[in-house]
């Protein structure tokens, strides 16, 4: 399978402490792949330098088939080349309805006149209802999210990254605080979403990790620890020393 | 399933309509119709009222539905009364030349028109000269173009500066207060060209209109400045209906998310911030005319601050709410320090509104602040009940 992000060799330091270490990671197209890592290991920070939001002091971050480095571009301009991304804490629009949020996250014209003359279509009501049905939220399309519980926040803020039908999806612990019911969902729906498109799941919960069922990569103090299947990776001695010994597994 | 957008809208017909009795009703009572009960200067109170209304419903946009807390929007209402009060100085006092001019022997040369028009209104700074900026002062439709795009310019300069680096919150708020002082400290100049501290002037006589009463000529001002709010009010009733509305609310709630789904944040913002500017310079240019005068300080940073209390007072995120504020302030501001109110007596001392009026509307700000964050608008929800 082709390659579609890389990043090879990217370190950031905060305030001279190095968050992220000559990291180099590949995903490819329509993979599954789970991160872990004990807190501070640079997971979010990874994904604050793929999305745009942090630049990296050196190393490549290249995208797609014709290899564009994401480096220069804008945070806006990275989400429309085709990568959505879920934070860690859940963030949906509060104020607005499911509908809301999900037509503003649904793949269309970006600018500024193109959304004020922007109609609504019954092709793009549909496209809303059916990623509301994904989500199990096509029966709250007119509540206001801010009265979603916290679980069905979390899969609002999945269904706006599908709606977005962006090629690489990365999300940022997307279990916590949910029950295992929810889990098991959650779990559901990100398997889903990578049959067509490449999956990046950020997750402390090995039992949700395992569910996956896909390849895992360990990260540790900004750099890549130790890669491959769950049971190759929680068999290696380091792993278990920097992370399942504190209590994970 | 779709619906039209006064059926979702229901507020927007709902102040279309009190909007349209008031008008009626105000003119009914006025003095062109010989009933009189309304005074020709409190009709001109009233529709300059309705263009502080039109500046807030401005303000509210950028600052309660995009979350950019300008306070520097009367900057642009200024400016757009300066550009109507220089055609207006203009015209008339050309018109004064000419008449006094008409008597002589030989007809006098262009030349000699334009050194006594510059001489009449550059006089009290002492210049003749006209000023660049004088250039379109004598064609009413190119100053009206102005009117529009001076400001316009200014906020879109400015903003694009402001927005691209990413100045947010209170530093911005900040570097608008700089703006409207630096604007207001340099039209203080005798040589800015717009006659320092004496402002522009006599801009209730409309040239051309000179046998035209004041009371219908308020009258005419009072529908104008009606107008224009019913129809600034539908324009951005419109804008931040449908998706418009749902990507600057998402803006200003979470910045960040919106930027990641993909927007281009400081365009919207641009967007926002120039239209809002575009539109309180057309409120300033229908205020001028009513009050008479213009000068520097109606550009002074406090001016802007005021804006935004009455839109929180108001009620802020929802366009009446703007309306109300404004209107209800600033009337009751002008009733309080014109005199109207009867001093209170407290036995050991009497309150003096004209002094004390600012401290009763800081400490209603900070009462509606932080008891009230609906402001008065909020009362509508008593009325209304909302999907969940
Ligand atoms: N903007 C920032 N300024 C300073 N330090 C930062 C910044 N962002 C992250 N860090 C630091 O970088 C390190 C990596 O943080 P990061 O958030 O990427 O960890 P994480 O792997 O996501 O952890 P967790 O599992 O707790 O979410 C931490 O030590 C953090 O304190
Ligand atoms: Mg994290």
């Amino acid at each position: 399978m082709s390659t579609l992000l890389e990043v090879s060799g990217v370190s950031v330091s905060f305030d001279g402490f190095r968050a992220i270490n000559n990291l180099s990671i590949q995903f490819a197209e329509a993979e599954l792949r789970a991160i872990i890592g004990p807190n501070g290991a640079g997971k979010t920070t990874f994904m604050d330098i793929v999305t745009g939001k942090t630049k990296p002091d050196e190393g490549r971050v290249t995208w797609g088939e014709r290899n564009v480095s994401l480096l220069g571009m804008s945070e806006s301009q990275i989400a429309n080349e085709g990568i959505g991304r879920k934070f860690q804490k859940p963030t949906v629009f509060e104020d607005q309805t499911v509908r809301q949020n999900l037509a503003m996250a649904l793949k269309n014209p970006r600018g500024p006149f193109a959304v004020l003359t922007h109609k609504k279509t019954k092709r793009n009501a549909e496209r809303i209802e059916a990623t509301a049905d994904q989500i199990g939220l096509l029966d709250s399309l007119m509540r206001v999210a801010g009265n979603l519980s916290h679980g069905q926040k979390q899969w609002l803020e999945i269904g706006m990254l599908l709606a977005q039908e962006p090629r690489l999806l990365l999300v940022d612990e997307p279990a916590a605080g949910m029950t295992s019911e929810e889990r098991e969902k959650t779990t559901d729906i990100l398997r889903e979403a990578a049959q067509t498109r490449a999956v990046v799941v950020v997750e402390h919960d090995m039992e949700f990790v395992r569910r996956l069922d896909c390849k895992v990569t360990v990260l540790h103090e900004g750099s890549v620890l130790a890669e491959g299947s769950l049971d190759h990776v929680t068999a290696n001695q380091r792993v278990i020393d920097v992370y399942l010994g504190r209590g994970h597994a | 399933m779709r619906r039209s957008f006064i059926g979702e809208n229901p507020s927007v017909l709902w102040f279309l309509l009190a909007l349209s009795l008031f008008t009626l009703g105000v003119t009914v009572l006025s003095e062109v119709t010989g009933v009189a009960l309304i005074s020709t200067s409190f009709v001109k109170t009233l529709g300059k009222t309705l263009c502080l209304c039109l500046i807030a419903v401005a303000m509210d946009v950028v600052w309660g539905y995009c979350g950019i807390l300008s306070l520097g929007h009367f900057a642009f209402f200024g400016l757009g009364g300066y550009a109507i009060g220089m055609w207006l100085m203009y015209a008339r006092t050309e018109a004064i030349v000419l008449e006094s001019l008409a008597g002589q022997p030989l007809p006098p040369t262009p030349q000699e028109v334009s050194d006594a028009i510059g001489n009449q209104i550059f006089g009290v700074v002492g210049s003749s000269e006209f000023p660049l900026i004088w250039a379109f002062a004598d064609n009413l439709y190119l100053q009206l173009l102005m009117v529009v795009l001076i400001p316009g310019l200014l906020a879109l300069v400015f903003g694009w500066l402001a927005f691209r680096s990413r100045v947010t919150g209170v530093y911005l708020s900040i570097l608008t207060q700089a703006m409207t002082l630096a604007l207001s400290l340099y039209l203080f100049q005798n040589d800015s060209g717009l006659r320092g501290n004496n402002g522009l002037s006599g801009l209730q006589n409309i040239p051309g209109y000179e046998d035209t009463s004041q009371a219908v000529i308020s009258i005419v001002f009072f529908w104008a400045s009606a107008f224009a709010l019913g129809a600034g009010y539908l324009f951005f009733a419109w804008v931040v209906s449908g998706k418009m509305g749902s990507v600057i609310k998402g803006i200003r709630d979470n910045e960040a998310r919106v930027r990641f789904l993909g927007y281009h944040v400081e365009s919207y913002k641009l967007f926002v911030f120039t239209i809002t500017a575009v539109v309180s310079a057309i409120a300033g240019a229908l205020y001028y005319p009513q009050a008479g005068i213009i000068n520097p300080g109606e550009i002074a940073p406090i001016a802007s601050i005021y804006l935004a209390v009455w839109v929180a007072i108001g009620g802020r995120g929802r366009l009446y709410g703007a309306v109300i504020g404004a209107a209800f302030v600033s009337l009751l501001s002008s009733w309080f320090t014109g005199g109207g109110a009867p001093p209170l007596n407290l036995g050991f001392y009497t309150i003096q509104w004209t002094d004390w009026w600012l401290v009763l509307l800081g400490l209603s700000f900070v009462a509606v602040t932080l008891f009230f964050p609906k402001g008065i608008g909020g009362l509508f929800d008593y009325l209304v009940r909302k999907p969940e």
